[in-house]
């Protein structure tokens, strides 16, 4: 018989499921007959289930309501999801050619330190936003560029990342430690957001650092007098992808006015 | 070309379905609906072939978890149930709902995504971004902590008269 093989719980909460491989079925069947508090258990497990769809299944049979209608939903711009293809794979050679570390001051300067947690607060305040996360859309990207490089005095440019699935939102101007500071927002196909905070910094260049608040991280360094900051969920190795990307467009783009 | 729009617009219903469970709120989850699907929409490029199903609770998941974020901060408001003890189906939905509001955020989602939404371990694994290991364990004490309720334990910190 197969009472003796070991049946784990997992096994127990799989067959509920039907998760469970064919050729296991028989012998939980047989220990849940010689185990009645197992037994019991899968019982109860089950009697959930038929709970939660007495209790929710009404749902499904409500009319949607008129402001889920999909026609409704699209009337909005939808430009900037055709944007994603492009240049992917440009962003992606660019990416893996220049190097950002060891790059001049090794200590965090006070005005450095502020810029990082204004960003983290700018990050967390505007991220959680669905209907208004920025100012200015991204299907005005050009306008957008204009305006802020004309407010914030160095050359402003909303960075492709693609490369990582990401897909400009839209951007605004927020106050820095030092003078106004550009914001940018991206959001990947799974609702994931990161932002790019950049202000006048107090030093040329500096190495990039790693930060994290809570749930948030954030990659920053300073180049050319700007101090950036890339924040987002804390993921060291995808934040660092994305600085890269960041960071090797800021250097093409010669940023200085 | 209209495949894309339909599959979305025949998740709606199961969608609001589980946005009502997890949030036990009709407006609020209605909201998250919403959202998911002006997500979905401005996605549909990025949305590369696959498992529509999945990347849509993926979508409201996200979304849930944001929105929860921002009212950390919040005072947290519970209801008193004030109204005379309800009998039958009505007394017991209410504690299958009281039962999922105790549960934390991410025990609550893998119960209902498995239980009333029918989702393999596996794409629950990918929504929550998190091994199949912890699925199995925040199932099991979804499950461990639900029973509990329905068994009568009441939540030692609710109910103080």
């Amino acid at each position: 018989m197969t009472h003796d093989t070991p049946i784990t719980e997992d096994e127990l909460h799989a067959y509920v499921d039907g998760e469970l491989p064919p050729e296991r079925r028989e012998a939980v069947e047989a220990w849940l007959s010689a185990h009645p508090g197992d037994d019991a258990r899968v019982h109860q497990w089950r009697a959930m289930s038929e709970m939660l769809h007495e209790t929710y299944d009404h749902v499904i049979d409500e009319p949607v309501p008129a402001r889920l209608s999909l026609d409704r939903l699209d009337q909005r711009p939808r430009q900037w999801a055709a944007m994603a293809v492009a240049a992917t794979l440009a962003a992606f050679i660019i990416g893996g050619g220049a190097g950002y570390a060891l790059r001049g001051a090794t200590t965090q300067s006070p005005v450095a330190a502020s810029l990082t947690g204004d960003a983290l607060e700018a990050h967390r305040l505007y991220v959680v936003d669905v209907r208004h996360p920025v100012e200015i859309q991204a299907n005005e990207r050009a306008h957008l560029q204009q305006w802020l490089t004309n407010r914030c005095g160095w050359q402003v440019r909303a960075p492709e990342l693609d490369a990582q699935g990401l897909k400009l939102v839209g951007g605004r101007l927020l106050p820095g430690p030092t003078g106004p500071a550009s914001f940018f927002m991206y959001e990947n196909a799974s609702g994931e957001r990161f932002t790019i905070y950049a202000s006048r910094a107090d030093s040329e260049t500096s190495n990039m650092r790693y930060a994290a608040k809570d749930q948030d991280g954030a990659m920053s360094w300073t180049d050319k007098g700007v101090g950036y900051v890339v924040a987002g969920p804390v993921d060291k190795q995808k934040l660092t992808q994305v600085a890269r990307l960041v960071f090797d467009q800021s250097e093409q783009a010669g940023q200085k006015l | 070309m209209t495949s894309f729009r339909d599959s979305v617009e025949t998740m709606i219903p199961a969608l609001r379905r589980y946005a009502r469970a997890l949030t036990r709120d009709a407006d609020l989850a209605d909201d998250l609906v919403q959202d998911t699907l002006v997500r979905a929409l401005r996605s549909e490029k990025l949305f590369l072939g696959g498992d529509m199903r999945a990347w849509l609770y993926t979508i409201l998941t996200n979304l849930n978890r944001n929105r929860r974020r921002s009212l950390a901060r919040q005072p947290v408001l519970t209801e008193l149930y004030d109204t005379p003890e309800p009998s039958g189906t009505e007394a017991e939905s209410r504690d299958i709902t009281r039962a999922l509001a105790a549960l934390p955020e991410e025990q609550r989602a893998v119960l209902l995504l498995v239980a009333l939404e029918g989702l393999s371990y596996r794409d629950v694994a990918d929504i929550q971004g998190v091994p199949m290991g912890t699925v199995m364990s925040r199932l099991a004490r979804a499950r461990a902590h639900v029973k509990s309720i329905l068994e009568g334990e009441r939540p030692a910190l609710r109910r103080v008269k």
